[in-house]
């Protein structure tokens, strides 16, 4: 490990444990997720906390209508995922659009920015075009002192006006992998 | 000229049963749901529907699906955890569960003691024509929820089962889940709402003022 990935390192924890207080902070009750390194902080975080549902997925699109579920009865959830999941949810995204559900997903990426694993970018790159295409508008972090700002904007969007958005957590953000 | 409803009717009747499969759907579900006001219900996007209308009318304590296959168990999931006083019941299809059966294992870890899943399982795509699916082809569903993890199981093809699967929906000790065999007929007809959005509001507004 280098020591540009150690400082990015440190930097990330404090930004990831705002983020887990943020999301707590507006109710956000329910935290489904796949795991990923990107999330892990807030998933060791929800998986600690007693008044929160910690819920391990087997893939994304059950994050999406768990969303509904929890809004059907007065709940919010969040689905935790990487750039991959993306594409696991597409059609489930209909029921997020058809009914106007609030949604708010946070992604971490790969096949972006400093991508080392060719596999990834094919993915990584839709992404932003799928997620505009199922009526999900997508926000970015691209840096730490950022990500409080960006994602409280998402939340006002997803639970006081009822929209439906992604938060981009970028590679220039939580590190490009070299593999 | 044979109307739409007509030609379904003919491809329904030409669907094998599987072997030993008796019920009716459209007489089953009254028995098992019982006092549907005692719920909140999620069903999926095909016959379930109906079946679940055909109880109880097009009412705010339902949330039928009309797309989005492979929603309805984690759409209960969400709902029992956000609602851990009520009981939930998920009514969905063999075609709708097989398209996300990992929800199964993800319900069995939480297990929640107000969510019952019913799945009505005809052995067919009644949607698209009656092709078979999976669960004609030796595929258990019951065994697939009991692998996952899902500790309260059972399947109910029999008229004496039902009593006991009614019974079964209302136990609040852990996440259940029933197998409804039914012969491949048509679901009982239903006329219900599909504009997804109004339905959201009228379920909260039915639950939550």
């Amino acid at each position: 490990m280098d020591a540009k990935v150690d400082s990015k390192g440190a930097s990330q924890a404090s930004w990831q444990h705002d983020l887990y207080d943020l999301l707590r902070r507006h109710d956000i009750t329910q935290f489904g997720y796949v795991p990923d390194a990107g999330h892990a902080v807030l998933i060791d975080r929800s998986l600690a906390d007693p008044d929160v549902y910690s819920i391990a997925l087997t893939t994304e699109e059950e994050g999406v209508a768990l969303a509904a579920g929890a809004d059907l009865g007065g709940a919010r959830a969040v689905l935790l995922m990487q750039s991959s999941g993306v594409g696991n949810c597409i059609n489930m995204l209909s029921l997020i659009k058809g009914a106007r559900f609030p949604f708010l997903t946070l992604v971490s990426m790969r096949g972006d920015f400093g991508e080392g694993n060719p596999w990834q970018f094919a993915m990584g790159q839709a992404v932003t075009p799928v997620l505009e295409a199922m009526g999900v508008i997508v926000l970015r972090a691209e840096h730490p002192d950022e990500v409080i700002e960006v994602v409280g904007a998402a939340i006002t969007m997803a639970f006081k006006s009822g929209q439906s958005v992604a938060v981009l957590l970028t590679q220039r953000l939580i590190g490009a992998k070299p593999f | 000229m044979a109307t739409p409803q007509e030609l379904r009717a003919r491809k329904a009747a030409l669907a094998e049963a599987l072997p030993g499969v008796v019920l009716d759907r459209g007489d089953a579900m009254p028995t098992l749901i019982g006092r549907h006001e005692d719920f909140l219900i999620v069903t999926g996007l095909g016959g379930s529907a109906h079946d679940v209308g055909a109880v109880t009318g097009d009412q705010g304590h339902v949330f039928s699906l009309g797309g989005a296959m492979g929603a309805p168990c984690m759409i209960g999931l969400g709902l029992a955890l956000a609602q851990p006083k009520k009981q939930i019941l998920v009514v969905t299809g063999d075609g709708d569960l097989l398209m996300n059966v990992g929800a199964l294992a993800t319900i069995a870890v939480i297990n929640p003691p107000n969510l019952a899943i019913v799945c009505v399982d005809n052995g067919h795509y009644g949607e698209t024509g009656w092709q078979k699916s999976h669960t004609s082809l030796g595929v258990d569903l019951e065994k697939m929820a009991s692998g996952a993890g899902i500790r309260r199981t059972m399947t109910a093809a029999q008229d004496a089962d039902l009593e006991r699967a009614a019974r079964f929906i209302r136990e609040g000790n852990g996440a259940g889940f029933v197998l409804l065999r039914v012969k491949p007929t048509e679901p009982p007809p239903f006329k219900r709402n599909f504009d997804a959005s109004f339905c959201r509001d009228r379920f909260r507004a039915a639950l939550l003022g």
